[in-house]
């Protein structure tokens, strides 16, 4: 099994580690030609979603992306990549983000909170974090809501987050992605 | 030891890694620079090169200004406080700035003393030439460190000595036993549990930079080669002929630094780049200040 993981800015490298932690391997994707290998799953990463978005485009990884994503590959999207997810980016994902929508840094957080299918513990950072604002259709079902907003969805082998499992040592959602992948 | 918001502040810099941070001085360059791929914008009322032109002394931006960027850009926005000068960074950490630069480009404001940066909640950055003054920076507080270069002049050649000296100096570290750490830490300067954390782990506990001097893709790319996370770029785009291609081209530098034939095509037509002044040719070292 192997995991594509973007790699044109941000926090890539601590999904690679997650991913070692779990005996699966990975490749970083930083030009088309590293996005032409085979690959069972993509992950996208915290960073900074205007940079991503922009470098996805001049390095023509943005079409490939989402045909890959919409004839079924499963994705992780962390943060900037749930933003990547959602409508008005690669909209592969039926969600509505607001970005920085707790505001500058100063609003930066760590929580613990329930995820559906995981636990009601799961660690939790927030880091200029964007959350779903809405839901645009049945196929998208909500796995975390904390203090009212969306922070965790899926909608079918994609699965995206507002905060960072990266960033903490918990492995549950990335193994649960893992198993995405196997199934 | 680190507490929960320093974790946060360390944690917000591990998000901007592999990407470029540039100087504005406007929210129309802030736009131009956001819209180029920038991760981050420093918000300040003269770019260094600017500053040394000027001489005199130079001082925190005019808030309004930084707000007006705060407005412009939805990305972080960073700003300039002098050395030491803890009035300035209560001012900023006021206005919700997303990252301090107590920074050697300013004018110190106290000789012999940083600024506590662990009494507040916002995050710092700042500069250091070597890994004692990294871990000094960070012992204060400091969640990301920048080589300091020397800053305004299109020169890159500082920013690579810092740049290979602290990849030196943790390499020695790591190649150490434990019961020379002892003596390692007091030669350093630095806390023990610094040394440690870097002999054990073989980088830094934060995010490291390089800035100063930085003015073309080629440069860039340099920069990351030798170990740097990301870039700052002060003078270099908006010094420059064409400040658009310029730091759309360096922003793609940074994320394919290893490939010598893309490069060759970001470094096409960029036309003038800043036109520099060396090391030599300077009377004020800013990297002298602060240690």
């Amino acid at each position: 099994m192997k995991v594509a993981v973007l790699a044109l800015q941000g926090a890539f490298i601590e999904h690679e580690q997650m991913l070692k932690r779990l005996g699966v391997e990975s490749f970083e994707v930083r030009k088309l030609s590293d996005w032409q290998k085979p690959k069972d799953g993509l992950i996208l990463p915290g960073g900074e979603s205007t940079v991503q978005m922009r470098l996805m485009a001049s390095l023509q990884l943005f079409d490939p992306i989402r045909q890959a994503i919409n004839e079924g590959l499963p994705v992780f999207g962390t943060c900037a990549g749930m933003i990547l997810l959602s409508e008005g980016r690669l909209g592969t994902m039926d969600v509505r983000v607001r970005r920085n929508a707790y505001g500058r840094q100063l609003g930066s957080f760590h929580a613990y909170g329930q995820v559906e299918g995981i636990g009601d513990d799961v660690p939790m950072t927030f880091i200029r974090a964007p959350y779903i604002d809405e839901v645009l259709s049945p196929r998208c079902r909500p796995l975390a809501v904390l203090d009212h907003h969306i922070v965790a969805a899926q909608q079918g082998r994609q699965l995206a987050t507002s905060f960072h499992p990266e960033l903490d040592c918990d492995l549950r959602l990335h193994q649960y992605f893992v198993q995405m992948l196997a199934s | 030891m680190v507490n929960e918001r320093q974790k946060l502040n360390r944690q917000l810099a591990q998000m901007l890694k592999g990407g470029v941070i540039m100087d504005v001085t406007t929210p129309e360059q802030a736009r131009i620079a956001e819209e180029a791929g920038a991760c981050a914008v420093m918000a300040l009322e003269r770019i260094p090169a600017d500053i040394r032109a000027a001489g005199g002394v130079s001082r925190m931006s005019d808030p309004k200004m930084i707000r007006g960027i705060q407005d412009a850009v939805s990305i972080p926005v960073m700003a300039k406080c002098r050395i030491g000068h803890i009035a300035e960074a209560q001012i900023l950490q006021a206005i919700e700035i997303d990252y301090i630069d107590e920074s050697e480009v300013l004018s110190p404001a106290d000789n012999i003393y940083h600024i506590d940066k662990t009494r507040f909640d916002v995050p710092f950055v700042c500069g250091a030439k070597n890994l004692g003054e990294a871990l000094r920076r960070i012992a204060e507080g400091a969640t990301m460190i920048r080589t300091k270069g020397e800053p305004g002049t299109g020169d890159v050649v500082q920013a690579v000595s810092h740049m290979r000296m602290m990849q030196s100096e943790i390499r020695r570290l790591v190649g150490m036993s434990e019961d020379e750490l002892y003596e390692a830490a007091k030669q350093l300067q630095a806390p023990y549990d610094l040394v440690r954390y870097v002999h054990e782990n073989g980088k830094l506990p934060v995010v490291n930079f390089a800035a100063g001097g930085v003015a073309t893709p080629a440069d860039a790319a340099l920069m990351m080669q030798l170990g740097a996370e990301g870039v700052f770029v002060g003078s270099g785009i908006f010094k420059s002929g064409n400040p658009q291609k310029r730091a759309a081209a360096i922003v793609q530098a940074v994320t394919n630094y290893q490939d010598a034939k893309l490069l060759a095509e970001l470094s096409e037509d960029l036309g003038e780049a800043m036109v520099g002044i060396n090391e030599q040719e300077i009377e004020l070292l800013m990297a002298e200040r602060g240690k």
